[in-house]
């Protein structure tokens, strides 16, 4: 039987602030455990929470950049459960009215665009950490990361397979960070991911049955968790044996995923509307000045240089890969005043291999727009071969100076005056009266001999096109 | 509808409370009575009526982001039952 | 030696007497304490004392009105109810859950009270974490009526009541979730106000239910309170709920006369089903007063108001449930012993640390909260609320007060309603429907029923209208001495 994979993904994405959602202890990540646990974050008695206003606002920017619904009137609810992690015994969240709904996320995955359909985002507070390590057989609490803002993002299942899973995240990753709500920090906790994955037989209406996968904290996990959860459930399935509904936790180690102990439990979390808070008003006012605020999109920014540069859908793809990248390469395509395609293929070609290399930023760069700028003039104007560019880029970004002093000091520019190259062909012609005849009785293969001696005469730095018309014209006689 | 016993011991599970056989036998007259007294709203007609979570229509102030809060451990330490190393210690959490 | 009278000298007068040296904080603050150590071994109406504590913050006042920065409330001291974290002090909340909770901050009412140089002259007794009508659900045992000890004081504010009616405090703190100031100030026979929804800041006031919360305040007489609700209503930023409103001065209007004043008598609180009638015949007679005071008054209709117990008892018990969940044992409060796993520690510290009325509460706002029910009880529950408070908003239409009685009977006897919680909960009949409108309620003493014990009336303010109610219950003490009559016990 042929298989369809249905793919639902839910992402938490912390949200880039100062103080917690409901309390003005700090976020910072890594300090020393419970130094950032307030009153209020440790639910003493008689505390209550109000709520942070540029939470509320990520969530509106984030509704803006997924074209979604933002209510003007959301309310928080309670979802009622007990667990160490969560001092109240409750979790602030959303429930019937999410500041977000709708939207959608496009991406490129195998070289094509695709969408997928967003049903909501909704803000809430995050919980704690439980550390299992050293306690004798006991778990020890740290509370810094409770009530830490969440976005909680929730697709529709409109994935198809795992790399589409992972191609979609890695878009939804790369939007919160450029739109300025999150850091992205993986590692950090900062933007986790659970897959709702299921199967069913091809060409069947209805859903099978989910299971939800956690843990996923880092793209190839998801892919891999997603794969295997997969091949379990068809296995399960052509078995005969069934699904069921269930949270699992994806084993990097062992590369499997399996069913959590802890919520076995049939859970009902009693939702209700938090009554410590009242209905968040969202304004029109409020969005309009969040909209004008709002960056051009990487979808958006994709397009635009397709069409107007006229760069490939994956060169638009790389260099729309964060706001940085895409700066530098339109500051450098400002500052050249045109050649798109050049700066494209430089920025995605030596710069991002020089990136990846010295495991840098792309604001860490030791090569700025205005040098690569100045070294892409000098290909422009012949000064320098695409090779010689290369190695004064390697020189600009291990050493760094200007472009021209370089070229000045190391003697690399390239040497495009004809009289030059003609006294060193007629030389070299004079040197090889054999091989000029072979050429000439039509052994053409003789011609790479004379190009090598040429190059070799002048340390490489011939302009290879005029080098080589120069050639034929003295061979021809 | 009156709760029998095993509806009981879920409703007092999912609170976490733990109920004695003692307690229980007397929790259910008690509770009946009480689902009698909840069960006269049934009868009122409120199709249409906007369920009322507060009785003064306000709307949430927004605090702005700042951090106020300095490091209270000196402060709520000391009330904790169990602690280690500044982490609050309980039985084994199993994921 | 100090020569006032404490059982009938108003707040103003003790001002006046410590701001004219006539006697110091300390000295007056000392003479309650001594008040308390004779007479609280029989009523129990303290959890926590802690003279040297309460001597420290006379001593400061002293030294404040040395300096002649006293405000109006320097140096009186006033015991707070159990329910507001202090800093420093044992905050049980009448649970065994809280016994070893000594808070580590202020409740922003507390904030408020230290500002103004009052003394915290102990932590009262109370119901439960708010949850009774009796004082009986309390971990420290039941405080006894001053009138009769073998009488309850009402709940959940009993100990305050009792201590100011006994005249250990001058005043005390309070809060209401559902009549826990007005039912008791009726039963003790004195005053006290709960403020509209919002007025008086939450913070630090360990929650019952959220949503009907409210802190107040009790002392003999309106004009007290007044004084009282200058230092306590205020804007915090740190509850959600608070109101910011322009500062009022509660006393301003006090003296103006009542001449068409517009008294609303809603139906079905005089329908005589429950209300006893020794009540009924006092409400007569204090209507009677008001009638040659000036005021007129009308027949209003609350026609759901007899819905407001059920409705209460699906929404309190609901938030509570959820309120209550933070108890766990973990980072504060009780701790069951030697738990063998983490449900174990949960379950049996809760078990250990809540009281039977708590654990019905929770139990029952777990219920109807719970998948499949929540649609039926609790959005049922908050739909009949809207019904009960444009019930209210019809009847403001036509009148300028409202007034019934605070509770059907006087003090009931211990035990006769703890084996039946629902007749235990139709005590606050009265009084519930007021917190579900989230409007301003009072209770004044007003007659004597059987074995004198006191009758309470029940005034009903529109939004933001505490300052008439203090007006009507003030113009009523002029002409009445109900609110000066002190218990023989506290003549011992």
């Amino acid at each position: 039987m042929d298989w369809e994979v249905v793919i639902g993904i839910e992402t938490h994405a912390q949200l880039a602030t100062r103080s917690k959602i409901f309390s003005g202890a700090s976020t910072r990540f890594g300090a020393e455990p419970n130094a950032q646990a307030c009153a209020v974050d440790l639910a003493l008695p008689g505390v209550l929470p109000v709520l942070n206003r540029q939470a509320v606002e990520h969530a509106i920017r984030f509704g803006l950049a997924v074209g979604a619904t933002v209510a003007p009137r959301s309310v928080f609810a309670r979802k009622n459960y007990f667990y160490p992690d969560l001092p109240k015994g409750y979790q602030i969240s959303q429930y019937e009215r999410p500041v977000v709904s709708g939207g959608a996320i496009r991406f490129f995955s195998a070289e094509q665009e695709k969408t997928v359909r967003l049903t909501r985002a909704h803000l809430e507070e995050d919980a704690g950490k439980s550390l299992h390590e050293d306690f004798q057989g006991r778990s020890g609490i740290d509370l810094n990361r409770a009530g830490t803002p969440l976005l909680e993002i929730v697709s529709e299942p409109d994935l198809r397979s795992a790399a589409d899973a992972v191609a979609y995240a890695r878009a939804l990753h790369q939007l919160v960070i450029w739109i300025g709500i999150c850091d992205g920090n993986m590692q950090e906790g900062s933007f986790r991911c659970d897959a709702n994955v299921s199967v069913r037989p091809v060409g069947q209406d209805e859903l099978g049955t989910r299971c939800e996968i956690k843990n996923l904290n880092s793209f190839r996990f998801m892919e891999k968790a997603i794969l295997y959860e997969v091949r379990r459930q068809i296995r399960t399935l052509e078995d005969g044996g069934s699904i069921i509904q269930e949270t699992r936790l994806y084993d990097p180690e062992r590369d499997e995923t399996r069913a959590m102990r802890s919520k076995e439990d049939a859970q009902d979390y009693r939702y209700f509307p938090d009554p410590d808070l009242l209905p968040v008003r969202i304004s029109e006012d409020w969005v309009a000045q969040v909209r004008a605020t709002l960056p051009e999109l990487p979808a958006d920014m994709r397009a635009r240089f397709v069409q107007s540069y006229g760069l490939s859908a994956y060169d638009a793809d790389l260099l729309t890969g964060s706001q940085a990248l895409a700066q530098y390469f339109q500051t450098l395509h400002q500052l050249l005043g045109g050649d798109a395609k050049l700066c494209a293929n430089w920025v995605c070609g030596e710069f991002l291999a020089a990136l990846r290399r010295s495991e840098r930023e792309v604001q860490e760069a030791p090569v700025t727009p205005q040098q690569l700028c100045d070294l892409l003039r000098r290909i422009q104007d012949g000064t320098l071969s695409g090779k010689m560019a290369k190695e004064l880029f390697d020189v600009l970004w291990q050493e760094g100076g200007a472009v021209d002093a370089l070229i000045a000091q190391r003697g690399l520019s390239q040497i495009s005056d004809a009289g030059v190259l003609e006294q060193i062909i007629d030389a070299l012609l004079a040197a090889h009266p054999a091989q000029v005849a072979e050429f000439r009785a039509g052994k053409d293969k003789v011609f790479g001999f004379f190009v090598g001696r040429a190059m070799k005469a002048c340390a490489g730095r011939a302009n290879p096109e005029q080098l080589n018309a120069l050639l034929r014209q003295r061979l021809a006689g | 509808m009156p709760l029998n016993d095993t509806d009981l011991k879920r409703l007092a599970r999912l609170a976490r409370i733990r109920l004695e056989p003692q307690e229980l036998a007397s929790l259910a007259p008690q509770f009946a009575g009480i689902l009698d007294l909840i069960q006269q709203l049934q009868a009122v007609p409120t199709q249409g009526i906007e369920p009322l979570a507060h009785a003064l229509d306000l709307e949430q102030r927004l605090r702005a982001d700042e951090v106020t809060e300095a490091d209270g451990r000196a402060l709520f330490q000391p009330l904790a039952p169990e602690m280690e190393q500044g982490l609050y210690l309980v039985p084994q959490v199993i994921e | 030696m100090m020569s006032i009278d404490l059982e009938n000298t108003s707040l103003r007068q003790l001002s006046q007497a410590l701001v004219t040296r006539q006697v110091s904080s300390r000295e007056l603050t000392q003479a309650y304490l001594d008040r308390v150590q004779r007479l609280d071994a029989t009523l129990n109406a303290f959890i926590t004392l802690d003279p040297e504590r309460t001597l420290r913050q006379a001593d400061d006042a002293d030294a404040r009105i040395a300096r002649a920065q006293a405000g109006p409330l320097t140096g009186i001291p006033i015991a707070h109810k159990d329910i507001f974290c202090a800093t420093g002090w044992l905050t049980t909340c009448g649970s065994k859950m809280l016994s070893n909770f000594v808070a580590p901050y202020d409740a922003h009412v507390i904030e408020r009270f230290n500002a103004a140089g009052t003394c915290t002259l102990g932590k009262t007794n109370m119901d439960e974490f708010a949850m009774g009508s009796s004082n009986e659900t309390s971990f420290y045992g039941p405080v006894k009526n001053p009138w009769n000890p073998a009488r309850v004081p009402g709940g959940s504010s009993g100990g305050s009541a009792a201590a100011v009616a006994a005249r250990l405090a001058p005043a005390a703190t309070a809060t209401d979730t559902g009549g826990s100031i007005r039912q008791p100030a009726a039963l003790c026979g004195v005053s006290g106000i709960k403020p509209t929804y919002g007025r008086v800041s939450r913070y630090g006031m360990i929650a019952y239910a959220s949503s009907l919360d409210q802190g107040g305040v009790m002392a003999p007489c309106a004009e007290d309170l007044a004084l009282l609700l200058n230092t306590m209503v205020g804007f915090d930023a740190r509850d959600s709920t608070s109101i910011e409103r322009p500062a009022e001065d509660f006393t301003a209007q006090l003296e103006q006369p009542l001449q068409g004043l517009r008294i609303g008598l809603p139906k079905p609180f005089f329908a005589g089903e429950g209300v006893s009638a020794e009540v009924q015949q006092a409400l007569e007679s204090a209507l009677h007063v008001y009638r040659s005071l000036g005021a007129q008054c009308v027949t209003v209709d609350l026609p759901h108001s007899g819905l407001s117990v059920p409705v209460y008892y699906v929404l309190a018990p609901a938030e509570a449930s959820s309120n209550l969940s933070r108890y766990d044992g973990v980072r504060y409060g009780w701790r069951a012993a030697q738990a063998q796993d983490l449900i174990d520690l949960y379950e049996r510290s809760r078990a250990e640390g809540f009281g039977p009325e708590v654990k019905r509460r929770i139990l029952t706002g777990s219920y109807v909260l719970s998948q499949g029910y929540y649609d039926a009880y609790y959005l049922q529950a908050q739909r009949v609320r809207r019904l009960i408070v444009e019930d209210f908003k019809a009847a403001f239409a036509h009148c300028d007060v409202i007034l019934g009685p605070t509770a059907p009977t006087v003090a009931f006897g211990f035990n006769e309603k703890t084996s039946d919680p629902v007749q235990m909960y139709l005590s606050d009949i009265f009084t519930i429907s007021v917190n579900l409108a989230g409007l301003p309620g009072m209770s004044i003493p007003a007659g004597f029923g059987a074995e004198n014990l006191p009758v309470g009336l029940q005034l009903i303010g529109n939004y933001f209208d505490e300052a008439r109610l203090l007006h009507v219950a003030h113009r009523y003490q002029q002409v009445t001495d109900w609110h000066r009559q002190v218990p023989p016990l506290a003549r011992l």
